[in-house]
Parts: C-alpha cells; structure tokens; sequence
C-alpha cells in the first residue's frame, strides 16, 4: 500500500489536470485550481525540507570534523539567525501576519546590508571569470567555432551603444549590416530556430514523462522498494 | 626577431588571469567614474512594452512581479523602475508580487524609489498594492489564474485583502489588462507566458538578464509583447520613456545606485570592448602558433 497510494493519487491528480486544460466545464476548472493551492502548500513545506537538510549537511561536517567545517560554522549561524528574526519578526510587528521585512526589521537590514551586497558581488564576479575564459577558450579552431566567434562579436558589439555608432554610416540599401541589426537578426532568426528546436524537443520528454508518471510506469520518485 | 614574436606570443598565450581582472575591473571602474555615457537607442522589442504601456486607457489593471534578488539588481532595478515609473505616469492600477521570496524585498525597493518618493498623490490599495511573496513558482501562477483572492488573503503587511478598494474588481487573471514580469530566472517571464498569458490570452511584456533573454526569444512577438535582455533592455525602455516624458530622464538622473542604465551601459560597453580585444588577442596568438606549427612540420 506505501507505493500504491501514492501511484493512485498521481493518477487522479495528473488525469484531472490534463483533462482541465482540455474540458472547460465543472468541475475541471474547480479541480484545477484546487490542486494549485494544494500544491501551493505542499511548496510550503518544501522550504521546511530544504532548511532541515541544509542543517543536516552542515551538521554532519562538524562532527565529521571536515577540512571546511568553518565554512559549515558560518552557514548553520547565518541560517538559524535569519530564520530566528524572520521568524519573530525582531524589530517589527510580531504578530503572526506581521511583515517580516518591513522597515526596521532586524531581517531588512541583514537583507540590505549583508544579503544584498554579498549576492551583488558574487555575481560580478561572473564578469572576470568571463573575459578570463573567453580570452583562453574562445578559439576559431573549426569553422563552427568560427561562425559562433563572428556571432558573439555581433552579439557583444550590437549590445552595446557602440553597435550603432560604429555602422550608422551605412547607407539603407546596406541597413541589414548595421550592427544593431544584425544583432536583432542573430537573436530573432538562428537563436530563435536553435531554441524552438530545444523547447519542443523538451516539451515532448516533459509529455512522454509525464506520461509515465501519470501511468505508473516510472516510479523512481517513490524511492527504493525497501 | 622570429624569437622576439615567439616569446611575446607564448607569454600572451600564457597570461596571467589576474591582469585580465584587472583591466576589466579598470574598463567598470574608469567609465563609471568617469560617467562615461551613450546615447540609447530603444529597438522595436523594447519599443514595444512602452508602446503597449502607453496605449493602455489611464486606470488599466496591471500585474507586476518582481522574480529577481540583489544578484541581478544592476539588471533588473532599472527595468522594475521604468516600469512601474510609466504605470504611475498613466494613471494605471499597479498590483504587485513576487514569485521569488526575494522579490517582495526589490519590489518594496521599488515602491519606494518610485512612488514614495515620485508620485506623492498615490494611495496604497487605491493605486497600487503589494502583494508580496508566497511560495508555489509556476503552481502559484495556476493557482490565481482562476482565484487570486484564494491565494492572497492579505496583501504583504497582513491586512485582509478585502478592506482594498483596488481589490474589489480584481479575482482572477484574467481580469488584469497586461501582466509584466521582472525576472532572472525560474519561475520568471517563460512561466507567465506559459501558465498566464497563453492560457488566458492575456497581454505579457517585461525584462530579464542579458543571459536569459535568448530563451525568451521564441515568444515574442505572438506571446510576448515585449521583451528587454539586460541591461541594454532597461536602457533602450528608459530612453523610450525619457523621448516621451522628459521629466523621467531628470528623474533618473537625480536617482542614486543602479537605477540609471543608460548611464551604466558606458563601463558595460567599454568592458564588452575589453573581452573583444582579449578573444582577438587569443586568436591571432593562436594562429601564429598554428603557423609556426606548420612550418616546423614542413622543416621536419
């Protein structure tokens, strides 16, 4: 019964969902939106998952005594101090639907003053590591690599004020060179064939899945058998 | 001789990454403090937010959420702004939420930037609200397609959400005019095309990092009727706005941080220039390597 139960209400609930988006009648438009909320409150619970995993993999460095059981010291501190002013709304309303971030809570000045510059900078350093690996890897070494080198030029130029600038001379019989154009060209024709080919491609896995979930035939999610 | 370009070409090829972080930290720095400008031009993609935007009757309905955290701030503020600057501008009915916890955060950012501090005259729960975060991504689209007061039962603050006058006429999504979407990623614009906009047929626009815009490229124009990538996006609906409603580039202008982009698509430029020159440089070093290659194999 641990496996059949669960197989029955996937069934159930993703037969009702597909026959909603087809039959917009009572009661699949109900049932469709009930199993959002649903959904919306099993979401929920994620997070709770997801914090007590996170403190369990920390946890377990410690008493491992790994090599980066510091790193683990600042995360589990970090993680229960939001969780503890968000929790309590310090510094703010403390009623249950108080706001946790609203001004002059202590969670909107950890969020302003430590989150926010720290997330900032990690991403920036995206910029360095970019050019860095571009410099080293980008290499017109097939005529593959070639076209996407020309591409990333276009790209990269037709980005920038300077695209604009540097063909706006042209004449208008000429205009599909201009780099802006070009650009837009780039993005709007090969890109977007390239990527319809992927969604589609992705789309038909996500049905044959689905499929399978909703049939009973994968059944990896369940877990092992014991 | 021949020594001389070997060697420079081997230390080039050999080159320390740290001078390459350096000259792109001076191609940011420089510029920035320089306040090295462009003029922008906006493109049709972007002209077609505004214009949407624009032809919208004054009172229209308009969702807003804010899917993005401080990582992609210099990206996304600028469009958040723009956006909600116009909406305030015409008048519009703005509901705002976020499908990412920290969005609640940039949006109230936003709020203050442009509303408080722009557009005194507005009221909170007559001309806009702020909905807030909650959990679900693409379930919680589904799930206020067809009730939006089943989701939301208070705005962000906690009050019940029908002591909102703004709330009155609004259940469901498909009672907004145009939803608008800030986003950097999963769940973001894609999700609103797809759970909201496609199944109801109802408008979408918005902005997303320089690194995601490709991906959204597929919807626009029949899903998506508007689309800006990054921060060359922000700047081409910024001087759209600014082309219209001057008051709007003296607005920007006055804004501290990262809220003008036009102004910030100077060091971008001049660090896109930097990669370009070092990928050049790469190049010819690899070239002449495979040369000398050659020739040695023809010695031989």
């Amino acid at each position: 019964m641990r496996r059949e139960i669960p197989l029955l209400i996937t069934f159930i609930i993703g037969t009702a969902l597909v026959m909603a988006m087809f039959i917009p009648h009572k009661p699949f438009p109900q049932l469709d939106s009930e199993f959002s909320i649903w959904f919306d409150i099993i979401a929920v619970f994620a997070f709770i998952l997801g914090g007590g995993n996170l403190l369990r993999v920390h946890v377990d460095r410690i008493t491992r005594n790994h090599e980066d059981k510091n790193y683990s010291y600042v995360t589990i501190i970090g993680f229960l101090f939001m969780l503890i002013i968000g929790l309590f709304k310090v510094g703010g309303d403390p009623g249950l639907t108080g706001n946790y971030i609203a001004e002059g809570t202590w969670f909107k000045v950890m969020y302003d003053a430590v989150f926010t510059p720290l997330s900032s900078t990690m991403f920036s350093l995206l910029a360095f590591f970019v050019a860095s690996a571009s410099y080293r890897a980008f290499r017109a070494k097939t005529p593959e690599a070639t076209v996407l080198l020309i591409a990333a030029f276009i790209i990269l130029v037709g980005r920038t004020p300077l695209g604009h600038y540097l063909t706006f001379w042209l004449p208008d019989w000429l205009s599909f060179f201009h780099i802006p154009n070009l650009s837009a060209w780039i993005m709007a024709t090969p890109n977007l064939a390239g990527q319809r080919a992927i969604m589609i491609g992705i789309a038909l896995g996500i049905v044959s899945t689905s499929l399978k979930l909703i049939l009973g035939i994968e059944r990896s999610y369940l877990g092992s058998e014991k | 001789m021949a020594n001389k370009e070997t060697n420079f070409v081997d230390r080039m090829q050999k080159l320390d990454r740290r001078v390459i972080f350096v000259l792109i930290w001076l191609a940011v720095v420089i510029p920035m403090l320089m306040k090295l400008e462009f003029p922008v031009r906006p493109s049709p993609v972007v002209e077609g937010i505004f214009d949407k935007v624009e032809s919208l009757p004054s009172g229209s309905i308009v969702l807003m959420s804010f899917d993005y955290g401080p990582a992609t701030v210099p990206e996304n503020e600028p469009m958040g702004d723009a956006l909600l600057y116009h909406c305030m501008l015409k008048n519009h009915k703005v509901y705002i939420m976020a499908l990412w916890p920290t969005g609640e955060a940039e949006a109230n950012r936003a709020i203050e930037r442009v509303i408080t501090n722009k557009f005194l005259d507005k009221r909170y729960g007559k001309d806009y609200i702020q909905l807030g975060f909650k959990a679900g991504n693409q379930g919680l689209i589904n799930a206020i397609y067809s009730d939006l007061k089943g989701m939301y039962t208070t705005d962000a603050a906690g009050v019940d959400i029908n002591t909102f006058a703004m709330m009155k006429d609004v259940n469901k999504l498909t009672d907004f005019d145009i939803i608008l979407g800030v986003c950097s990623g999963r769940p973001g614009l894609k999700e609103w095309v797809q759970f909201a906009g496609d199944r109801g047929n109802i408008p979408v626009a918005g902005g997303v990092t320089a690194v995601e815009a490709p991906l959204l490229y597929p919807y626009y124009p029949s899903q998506l009727l508007g689309l800006m990538g990054g921060l060359q996006g922000a700047a081409e609906l910024q001087a759209a706005l600014g082309n219209k409603y001057p008051e709007y580039t003296e607005y920007v202008k006055a804004s501290a941080g990262s809220v003008n982009a036009v102004r910030n698509m100077g060091p971008q430029t001049i660090a896109h220039l930097v990669i370009i020159f070092f990928v050049v440089i790469g190049n010819i070093g690899f070239f002449i390597q495979q040369r000398r290659k050659k020739q040695e194999r023809v010695g031989l």
